[in-house]
This record gives structure tokens, sequence and C-alpha cells, in this order.
């Protein structure tokens, strides 16, 4: 199969799993018992200003017809309005995209930072008694999911050590306009230090607890490539070239252990991006996991559509690129 | 090397005994949670609010692990809380696992259309943030037990079925299931007879992986306040309040999130170690 064909045929599996989730979501939330209308009138309202609301926000048709109505316009990017808010949904879930964004790469850095240097030090230490510590972290670290992971941060660094923020994604006090909504970038490039300090004092608790299983991942797998690694004729003939053990690791055995979790962390970072939802709440960061959370509790139907769909489509475009980038990197599949 | 064999196998064992140890404590706790609470784990005395635990100074008796912001015993509201989340696990954990482990053995072992139609859903299924689809089908469904355990099996089941679903593959290339059929086994009897007792290890693997999973969700779901009702305590809700007043009174956090802590590590240490048990190369 050629590289084309194959993208073509990800492509259309990817809006079939859209057009899946899309469907699903809209059905459910249809289920709610009750109008969503009447919550946002005061008791007693007449009878035909709660028509008048239905039929502005396309509740008075059947449920079929909705979602037809509702698809056409996410096919033309219009998510439709906000019940609580009454702004466009697709201007509310892009003003809060950059911030989970944000959050979430940060958190994959730390992951791949963390994780990566754990496994090439039990491999430098193999045999040694940091090998079975770094062992036994790893199997806590993995069995213990993020909102925990989460929840330890904040009494470690918030309360017994309380050199991080615990809440918010920047100090309300700081005075200064950002001209875009991804303010860790912005603040790096209009080199204000300060401010970019500030933000990571906020951001590195959550990230750290998103990035904690992801990390113990990458260092079980890595660690496991490149015991494998190691054991063949090249790099014991690096070793025997004079090599020392750092070099014989880090160039020799490395860019050949490496493949298998640079596929696994692709995948695992989708798991990690729906880590942000709770993980923003539990840290008051104003994200759009948070925002979801408070659209479900209010029961802002359109809102809750809009994060839902555009959740799932970065879940599919980063499925997409691990595979593109996959194919690429490995050489068996290069020429195929 | 049997020495280092006899060393793993030891540590297996010191595993399963430690896990298996805590999750008979916390069976006990629940069942005898009225003869081991200290106070009414609902009753509220703004007089006794905030009571430190009995090692800081003002910690009063019959407090032993302080109060909290209502003057509610937080020993006593683990305890009670024990129960919820025990019922979660072993029932919301039971069902994903039946529905997830069929859906699979009929996708991998039949294969055609019924795998195509499984394994669209599947992916489907891992296009949906896990947590905020709980959260949404929650919202829609009311808070309660019954909706928690329906919202627990609604987004894990794709966990057994992915599994089981790739395992069955595995088996069904096996001379055994060819022979079974040669002898005249209909298909559904080969799934049942052969196949599904050469997956049971890895399904009860995967469902006390599973029980554990649904605590965290139980409290996930009761940290947002989308789980039981208010007045019924659970770890979830209780670290929910301890996050709000973690600056003024940190044992309501730490308690409920120590206990949750140990309960989900017992429970996938516990799955680790049974993998192990079950693992060929290591008998």
């Amino acid at each position: 199969m050629t590289r084309i064909k194959r993208i073509l045929l990800r492509l259309l599996t990817m809006s079939i799993t859209l057009f899946g989730v899309a469907v699903i979501v809209f059905f459910v939330i249809r289920v709610v018992p009750g109008n969503p209308i009447s919550m946002m009138l005061p008791p007693g309202a007449q009878e035909e200003d709660i028509a008048r609301l239905q039929a502005l926000y396309g509740f008075d048709r059947s449920i079929p017809e909705q979602f037809f109505i509702w698809l056409s316009g996410v096919m033309q990017g219009d998510l439709g309005t906000s019940i609580t808010t009454h702004q466009p949904v697709l201007g509310l879930v892009l003003s809060r995209l950059p911030a989970t964004l944000e959050l979430s790469v940060v958190a994959l850095f730390l992951a791949v930072f963390i994780g990566g240097f754990l496994a090439l030090a039990s491999t430098r230490m193999r045999g040694t008694r940091v090998e079975g510590m770094i062992d036994v972290a790893n199997g806590m670290a993995l069995s213990i999911p993020d909102f925990l992971w989460g929840l330890v941060l904040v009494l470690l660094f918030g309360v017994l050590w309380p050199v991080f923020h615990i809440s918010g994604r920047i100090s309300p006090t700081l005075d200064f306009q950002f001209q875009t909504k991804f303010y860790l970038f912005e603040s790096v490039m209009r080199l204000r230090f300060d401010i970019w300090l500030d933000l990571v004092s906020h951001m590195f608790l959550p990230a750290l607890a998103l990035a904690i299983p992801l990390a113990a991942i990458i260092a079980q797998l890595l660690k496991q490539s490149l015991k494998e690694t190691m054991h063949l004729d090249y790099v014991t003939l690096s070793r025997t070239k004079g090599y020392g053990e750092n070099h014989v690791i880090i160039q020799e055995a490395l860019p050949n252990a490496i493949l298998p979790t640079l596929t696994l962390v692709g995948v695992q970072f989708t798991f990690l991006i729906g880590g942000t939802v709770i993980i923003e709440r539990l840290f008051s960061y104003e994200g759009l996991g948070n925002m979801a959370i408070d659209a479900v509790i209010n029961r802002d139907l359109p809102l809750i559509q809009g994060i839902v769909i555009l959740f799932a489509l970065i879940f599919t475009i980063v499925n997409l690129a691990v595979d593109l980038t996959y194919a690429a990197l490995n050489p068996k599949l290069r020429h195929g | 090397m049997d020495n280092a064999r006899a060393q793993i196998k030891r540590k297996i064992g010191v595993r399963l005994w430690l896990s298996g140890g805590w999750l008979t404590f916390l069976v006990l706790a629940a069942i005898f949670a009225p003869l081991i609470s200290p106070q009414d784990p609902l009753a509220q005395d703004l007089f006794t609010s905030r009571l430190p635990p009995f090692w800081v100074d003002g910690a009063e008796p019959g407090y032993p692990l302080g109060s909290d912001s209502l003057g509610r015993d937080v020993l006593s509201r683990i305890v009670f809380g024990t129960r919820i989340a025990l019922s979660v696990a072993f029932i919301a954990g039971t069902i994903t696992c039946l529905l997830g482990a069929t859906l699979g053995l009929i996708a991998g072992y039949f294969r055609g259309w019924p795998d195509m139609l499984i394994s669209r859903l599947v992916d489907i299924w891992m296009a949906f943030p896990p947590v905020l689809f709980a959260i949404l089908l929650i919202a829609v469904m009311g808070t309660g037990l019954t909706s928690i355990i329906i919202a627990i099996v609604v987004i894990d089941w794709t966990r057994f079925a992915r599994v089981i679903r790739a395992e069955a593959i595995g088996q069904s290339a096996m001379d055994y299931v060819a022979s079974a059929q040669v002898a005249g086994r209909t298909r559904f009897s080969t799934m049942f007879r052969e196949i599904l007792p050469n997956v049971l290890p890895t399904i009860a693997v995967l469902l006390t992986l599973e029980m554990g999973i649904a605590v965290i969700v139980e409290s996930i779901l009761s940290f947002v306040n989308l789980s039981i009702s208010t007045d019924q305590p659970t770890w979830g809700g209780m670290i929910s309040e301890g996050r709000v007043s973690v600056h003024q009174a940190w044992w309501v956090l730490i308690f409920p999130l120590l206990t949750l802590f140990l309960t989900v590590l017992s429970f996938s240490q516990l799955g680790e170690g049974l993998k192990d048990h079950f693992d060929p190369v290591l008998k």
C-alpha cells in the first residue's frame, strides 16, 4: 500500500470515529430527564417564553432533526451557542484550548524527561541497589493514577512545603496583557521571564501529576528495550573498541531501542490529555477540562457537545500523527 | 537460576499477602462499620469542628483521626466510606468484566462482522476522555449507586474487550481449537468450553485491576460531587472537602487519601501478583 493510500484510509476511519462520537454524545445527553430550557428561566416563566427559547436553541424539533442541524453546523465550524453564557461555543472552547494544550505538552515533556532519565540511569547501574529502587518506584507510579498523584502533590508541595501554587493558571495580581492565550509560550517570546516563572510555578504540579504515570510506563518499556539491545553484538563491539559505558548506552544502544517507546508515548499521550479533565479541576486550572465539568454540572448541552467533539478530534489527530511518525521512522515501513 | 526464581516467587508472595491483607481488612471494616466507628459518621457538632488527629495538641478522645469542618469524625466517615468503595469495586468490576470479556471473546473468536462492529465501537470509545464521559453519564442519569455502576461499566468495558479479543485471536489459532471443532463441538460450545478457560487467568488479572479503577472512578465522581447523595460519606467526597480546607485542616484530606492510595495500590499489586502467578515461565 502506498503511503498516500494509507493516509486516506486513516482519515476515513478517523471521520467514522468522530461521527460515532458525535452520535453518541448527542443522543446520550438528550436522554436527560427534564428540559434544559427550564433551568435557564426563573420559576413561573410564561409558556410562550419557554417556547421561544426552545425554538431559539432548536429543542422543539425531533432529536434526529436536531442532530443533523447541529452536525451541518459543526461542519461549517458552528458549534452552537452556550446556554449558560450565551456566547458561541466555538469561541469559548478555543479560548480554553491553549491552556489545556500547554499543560499537556509540558506534562508530556516532563514524562519523557523523567522516564528517559530513569531508564538510562537504571541501565547504567544495572544489578545495583539503585536499579532495584527505581523498579519499586516505577511499580508504584504505574499503579496509581494521575488524580491521586495530584492530591499527593497538593499535600506535599502545597501544604507541607509550599513552594508551588496549587490553584489557578497565573497569579491574579500580575498585571500583564497577553496577546494570545498561549501564556507560557508568549511569556518566553516576549522575554518576560518573571511572568514565565509564575506560570511555571502554577503549572508544575498539575503537569507532574499527569506526567508521573506516563514517566513510569516510558521508563519500564525503554529499560526493557535497552536491556535487549545491550546484548546485541554491535554494542559489545563498540565496548571492545574502548568506548565508555555512557557512550555505549546513549550513542549506540539508545537509537535502536527507542522506537517501541516512541509509539507507546504517542498512544499514551491521548490518555494524558484525557487526564487533564480531572487534574484541571483539582488544581483549579482554567482549561478545557475544568470548563467541561462546569458545563456538565450546569447542563449546558451545546457546550458539552462542543468540548467532547474537540477532545475526540484532538485524540484522533494525535493517533494519526503517531501512525505517520512511526511509518516515517520505521525503516521496515519506509518503502512499503 | 533456580535461586533467582525462588527470590522472585518470594517477592510475589509478600506482595500478594500485603495487598490481600489490606483488602481483607477493608472488607471486615465495611461489614462491621457500625461496631468499629467511634462516632456516628453523619453527626455534626460545631463544638468539635476541625479537631486534629490524636498525636497533635488539642485532639479529643473519640476522634482519633480528627474531625472535619462540620465536626464529623474522620475515622468513622472513612470506615463507612469503605462500604461504598467496595460495593462499587466488586459490582461494577464484575459487570464490566462480564460485558467486556464476552464482547472480546465474540470479536476474537468469530471475527468477521461481529469483530468489525465491536472493534469500531472500541475505537469510538477510545476517542472519549473517560473521566468526562463518566461525569456526563452521571449528569444524565442522576446521582446514586446504580448510576455510578452503570457509568463505570459503560466507560470501561473496552479495557476487557481489547485484551480478551487479542487473547482469543491467539487461542483460536491453536491446534486444540481446531481439534475441538473436528470432534463436533459447536462454535459457541468451543468458545465457552475451550477458549474461555484458557483466557480466564487474563480475565482474573484484568478484573482485579478493574476493581482498583472502579474505586478511583467513584472517588473522582464524588470529588466533583456527582456520586452518591451528599449526606453519605465517600472517600472522594471527603477528599473534595479536604482539598478545600487543606490549609486549615490537612488531616481531612490526608487520611481518606491514604486509604484510597493503599486500596488502589493493593488492587493493582494483587493483579500484578496474579499475573506473575499465572505466568508459565515462573511456575
